[in-house]
């Protein structure tokens, strides 16, 4: 089976590869970002008090290697958006280097973009227009052609379980499944080398969250493509990644396979009898259904009345 | 199962790139064609309802018939440029504001486009929409008055119109910054810095009325100077060698203010991406 293949490397990383350098997916470095509060006015008109920044990522750091699935965990508000965020190119960090496939996300933001590319939590499309016309537009915008992206988009489509008629409906007469799964089939589109997929699978139903899981197993075991997943789905999380790091308070707090978080929390019980659950409590010090005091969206809140 | 073929890439090409948005112009154009008919009917109900104004002038004896011809050529000129540009103006307001309505603003942000070959795409989209829904309000309302356009010089005002557009882009550009800045609030800016275009370009009168400090800022609108070629190329026939200056002094508002507001949007985008604002709203 032929499955979409992540891109064939750019001129520059053949160079690289070719003296023995093949630049890793993804490396994150001591990467920090903190939002600050604007001071908001009460309803007696007096100012309240600031107040102090909080950081959304403290000194983050993690690699990811070649064909794996990485999964950062965290609540509400840990900082998983911001990070997804910043590897996209659509937020600067204060601090820190995030490098993809040897390219600076900040300094080289043209580079990276072609080799990426997101699913997020929320579907996110033009929602009058069709979901073949949205796709036409997202995949134009990688440098596609028309039939091109016809093309892939009838067969991603297809894998997903959508057919041609609901690709020929307005995307709002679509379920959240539906569009969530032509979410997916715009990400994959392009062939990104590195694949985002930021809770990929909130608030979908049972059926479609499996589908749309086993499409991304599928694709990473047939291609060589990287993906970082952010997700509080413990369940997902084992399911699909190699490896995962727990994110709290914009610390990463912990990182390993899941074997080997779970051996750091067994204190001697049988493995299979230490669900990551109580692994995450017991590393992070909270349940990841406990929302974080404050995010990003809280913080922008307070900015935005600027 | 259903295979999926593996993706050749090739170097995009930028005209391909700018495609993708003219393109999803249009197919949004299509959708929302209720609301092109309200504007189009608004815009027809708009041109005629000023217009008549010059009717009443001469029906009231305030001014001469020879005059009333030319006022309702003033008003008509008037009204009808200012539909065109506004059109533009909304449209390139538009680029950013309708983004986050619909939530897709990160994923165009991250699309591996130029920011130039973005903006170029939506102002194509914006001037050949605003000169189809203007031409249409113009075949509606030009019934309604008995106009006298034998002297007009429909070259020199197609140049005029040509060279005003690109300053109008950049105009354009600069008002869509607003919303990128201010997500809650960029829009109703941009309408305001509309509004203050309206006000000082002379649109429904002479600059020459306003007081010496509008008057002032007159001089730093493009739209003054479109109006005014317009207005000389079809009341007066001015040839393009009569409108030379003018035409000018559009090409280098054009000049200027493209490359500027380009390099204000960028400038702008670097700071939502500091503080976090590229993102959807609502």
């Amino acid at each position: 089976m032929n499955i979409p293949e992540a891109r064939p490397l750019a001129p520059a990383d053949q160079d690289l590869v070719a003296v023995g350098h093949r630049p890793v997916p993804l490396e994150v470095s001591n990467v920090t970002k903190t939002f600050r509060h604007k001071r908001l006015a009460s309803l007696a008109g007096r100012k309240k008090a600031k107040k102090p920044p909080r950081a959304a990522l403290d000194n983050v750091s993690f690699t990811v290697q070649t064909g794996e699935i990485y999964g950062i965990l965290g609540a509400n508000g840990s900082g998983k958006s911001t990070l997804i965020r910043i590897l996209s190119t659509l937020l600067l960090p204060d601090g820190g280097s995030v490098k993809v496939f040897g390219h600076d996300v900040v300094k080289e933001p043209g580079k990276v973009r072609p080799l990426l590319n997101r699913v997020s939590a929320d579907p996110s499309f033009f929602r009058p227009m069709s979901a073949m016309e949205n796709l036409l537009f997202f995949g134009r915008a990688y440098g596609m052609g028309g039939p091109e992206v016809r093309r892939r988009s009838a067969q991603v489509l297809s894998r997903l379980g959508l057919d041609e008629e609901h690709a020929r409906e307005p995307m709002l007469h679509l379920s959240r499944g539906q569009q969530q799964k032509v979410a997916v089939a715009r990400a994959f589109l392009s062939s990104p080398r590195l694949m985002l997929l930021d809770e990929p699978t909130t608030g979908l139903d049972p059926r479609s969250k499996r589908e749309v899981q086993a499409f991304v197993a599928e694709v990473r075991r047939e291609s060589q493509v990287t993906i970082l997943l952010t997700t509080h789905d413990m369940d997902e999380a084992e399911q699909l990644c190699d490896r995962m790091g727990f994110l709290s308070g914009g610390k990463l707090v912990a990182e390993g396979t899941p074997l080997e978080l779970r051996k750091q929390v067994a204190a001697g019980r049988p493995l299979d009898e230490v669900d990551m659950e109580a692994v995450f409590i017991e590393l992070t010090g909270r349940s990841i259904e406990e929302d974080e005091e404050e995010d990003e969206n809280q913080a922008q809140q307070a900015e935005g009345g600027a | 199962m259903t295979t999926i073929d593996v993706l050749r890439p090739r170097p995009p090409s930028r005209v391909g790139l700018g495609w993708a948005f003219f393109e999803r112009q249009t197919n949004l154009w299509k959708r929302y064609w209720a609301w092109e008919i309200v504007w189009l009917l608004y815009g027809i109900v708009n041109t005629l309802a000023i217009t008549f104004i010059a009717n009443e002038a001469g029906r009231t004896g305030s001014v001469s018939k020879a005059e009333q011809s030319r006022l309702t050529m003033f008003l008509l000129i008037g009204t009808l440029v200012w539909a065109y540009m506004s059109a533009v103006l909304d449209d390139m307001s538009l680029t950013v504001m309708w983004e986050r309505w619909e939530g897709t603003i990160e994923h165009t942000l991250m699309a591996p486009v130029p920011r130039v070959v973005h903006l170029v795409g939506m102002s194509a989209f914006g001037i050949l929409h605003a000169f189809i829904r203007t031409s249409l309000i113009m075949a509606c309302a030009l019934p309604f008055f008995h106009v006298e356009l034998g002297q007009a010089d429909w070259v020199t005002a197609a140049a005029v119109v040509a060279v005003g557009s690109i300053s109008l882009v950049g105009l354009g550009i600069l008002a869509s910054i607003l919303p990128l800045l201010y997500p809650e609030r960029g829009e109703q800016m941009s309408f305001m810095v509309q509004a203050l275009v309206l006000l000082v370009s002379g649109v429904y009168y002479s600059v020459s009325v306003l007081p010496g400090w509008l008057q002032v800022a007159s001089h730093v609108s493009p739209a003054t100077y479109l109006l005014r070629g317009i207005r000389n190329a079809l009341l007066n026939g001015g040839s393009v060698g009569n409108q030379a200056g003018t035409i000018a002094i559009l090409a280098v508002f054009g000049v200027v203010l493209v490359p500027v507001s380009l390099l204000v949007f960028g400038l702008a985008e670097r700071w939502a991406k500091k503080t976090g604002r590229l993102k959807r709203q609502g």
